[in-house]
């Protein structure tokens, strides 16, 4: 028996519904030269396109570039961080638990179920802790920050709504900060401190120190860099905001991410656009278009499309010639 | 700083480190170079079912 | 040693079954079904192709650490070429893709073949994403929280932190590439352990059945049993 014939007895032996064994002619097909030149072509495609094309590689924003670029943007989110008014001091989970900010679809918050396991205090984290293991030296700050944290909720907030006001029509001399004078209480201390310490590069080290010597976590520089509008900013002149299709573009001239088409056309139409919610809807449905994907072969009426579209006849062609011609 | 940057790196042939050009038509918005990826891709997948494959066809 | 002590010992019975299921003039063979012959089929080894690429250009990276690009000339070449054999992974996947569809290629039983490579696929947009969040540059650094917004919605954030950098480089370097590799090992396995979907029917031919089971095999109906043509 030729080896077609006995690797199809052999099938049907075991399964009768495995009714794939061809029978039909074979001719020579040399797999491993197949891969070996594709392998080769693949290199020498790659090798072009590095050499023409290298790669890209924008320099990262710090706390330190972005406060010496814009000191008022960096002062207005710092402030922000101080008083919980910040987008990280209101994002509820995983980071901490404000009440609302959870994003649900329909009546499930998968967002709330995960529960807090990044616990991010902002105030505290981003602002006065920081500022805390540099005032050792620092008479002055050491007063504000104990002056500050003994002082009332209410009185914080007289404080630093003030100051916020005030900094609308704040001015930058000499990388100073100029406030107009007004009653701040240790809130003008803390927030020229945290600019100069941003300034000098030490806000970067300490927003990434632990107990351990080796960092490798970026959550808290991250989410304070984003609370300011300077790296919003420099990603809208890269097209890389939500509203431009920004997940699939590069910075650059680069192509980017074009698989990823699916997922952030829906965040460019209503009601998602505009929705709270948008996350967590649009995230639901890439994951059910997802499942689709992979369950293909067991959905009526999607699994005949190719029957319906006969791009197979152009694939097949030769063979359907070959028996006709029989 | 991009590809032609610090002293010593390897400057690319063609310089893509520049902002880039993008197509509009009303909400809808693309780069070239995606477009230009995702029309290659279209080209090549009717190039492979219309060039003939070579060796001797089903008698 | 008696036959009934080879039966009950557990590597005989593992050799057995990888004999029966996929002999190796099977694993391995020289000839393809006749049907086979459209360049439509070489995307799936130019994919493979280019997953090696990747993986060798990720190795070379790995040997100078997660820095070097930065600041070496031939670290960004590398670096090019880990991204440049990325994207052309992606571009002759996503063809295969197609090419696999419009042939309704999960007939015949082989439903699976598609599962295995839907998820491979699924897969390495997430071992993408990590490898845009290990960059320590503006990008990461946007990608980083642009994507945790909608990593957190989903609950995922809590424990698949994208602004920890540590976390992401060892899911790039170590989780995706494994969960990957194996799935395309799978799936080749299965696509020589079922071979190339055969044609729908021509026309005049065997009443179509989409049915993923039951795909009608002309030859046979014909009477031929046939050889290599």
């Amino acid at each position: 028996m030729s080896t077609a014939a006995a690797r199809f007895a052999k099938a049907r032996k075991r399964d009768h519904r495995h009714l794939e064994a061809w029978t039909g002619g074979y001719r020579p097909y040399d797999l491993v030269k197949e891969l070996v030149v594709a392998v080769a072509v693949v290199v020498v495609l790659t090798a072009i396109l590095a050499a023409l094309f290298s790669s890209p590689d924008d320099q990262p924003v710090t706390l330190a570039r972005w406060a010496r670029a814009d000191a008022k943007d960096f002062t207005t989110a710092a402030l922000s961080e101080l008083n919980g008014s910040s987008d990280t001091a209101q994002y509820g989970p995983p980071y901490n638990s404000t009440p609302g900010a959870a994003q649900k679809i329909g009546p499930l918050s998968l967002q709330t179920l995960a529960g807090v396991r990044i616990p991010i205090d902002a105030a505290h984290d981003l602002v006065l802790q920081p500022l805390q293991s540099v005032a050792g030296d620092n008479p002055d700050l050491q007063t504000a920050l104990s002056q500050y944290r003994s002082a009332s909720p209410s009185q914080q907030n007289a404080w630093t709504d003030a100051y916020g006001k005030a900094l609308s029509s704040a001015t930058v001399s000499g990388g100073q900060l100029q406030v107009p004078p007004g009653d701040y209480g240790p809130v003008a201390v803390i927030m020229a401190s945290e600019l100069a310490l941003a300034r000098s590069g030490g806000l970067d080290g300490a927003l990434l120190a632990t107990k351990q010597f080796y960092q490798t976590d970026y959550t808290k520089p991250i989410l304070f860099i984003s609370d300011g509008s300077y790296f919003g900013n420099l990603a809208s002149s890269h097209n890389l905001l939500g509203e431009q299709w920004g997940m699939m573009n590069e910075t650059g001239n680069w192509p980017g991410q074009p698989w990823l088409w699916l997922y952030t056309f829906w965040y460019q139409i209503p009601p998602f656009a505009s929705s709270g919610n948008a996350d967590a809807l649009i995230w639901g449905i890439m994951a059910l278009l997802s499942v689709i994907l992979v369950l293909v072969p067991f959905i009526p009426g999607v699994r005949s499309i190719p029957k319906w579209i006969p791009i197979y006849k152009l694939v097949w062609r030769d063979y359907y010639r070959g028996l006709a011609s029989r | 700083m991009g590809a032609t940057g610090l002293t010593g790196r390897l400057a690319a042939m063609v310089n893509l480190d520049h902002p880039a050009h993008y197509i509009h038509a009303g909400w809808f918005q693309i780069s070239t170079a995606n477009l230009v990826v995702i029309l290659l891709m279209i080209v090549v997948f009717v190039l492979a079912l219309f060039v003939p494959f070579p060796g001797r066809r089903f008698q | 040693m008696s036959v009934q002590t080879d039966k009950v010992q557990w590597s005989a019975r593992v050799r057995e079954s990888a004999e029966k299921n996929l002999p190796p003039s099977q694993l391995l063979p020289d000839e393809q079904p006749v049907y086979v012959h459209s360049w439509i089929y070489v995307f799936g080894a130019l994919s493979i192709a280019a997953f090696g690429v990747v993986l060798a250009s990720g190795l070379w990276l790995s040997l100078e650490g997660p820095t070097w690009w930065h600041t070496s000339s031939v670290g960004l070449f590398v670096n090019s070429l880990h991204l440049w054999s990325a994207e052309l992974f992606f571009f002759f996947m996503v063809i295969h893709l197609w090419g696999k569809f419009w042939m309704a290629a999960w007939r015949g039983n082989r439903s699976m073949t598609w599962v295995t490579g839907s998820v491979a696929f699924l897969a390495s947009i997430g071992t993408a994403f990590t490898g845009y969040l290990s960059q320590q540059n503006f990008a990461s650094q946007w990608i980083a929280s642009q994507g945790k917004d909608g990593l957190n919605a989903a609950g995922v954030g809590a424990f698949f932190n994208v602004l920890n950098f540590g976390q992401m480089l060892m899911w790039h370097i170590v989780l995706f590439p494994l969960v990957v590799g194996a799935l395309i090992v799978m799936h080749v396995l299965l696509v020589r352990k079922h071979g190339v979907v055969p044609p729908y029917p021509a026309e005049g031919q065997d009443e179509f059945d989409t049915g993923p089971e039951a795909v009608v095999d002309v030859q046979r109906r014909t009477g031929g049993e046939g050889g290599a043509s």
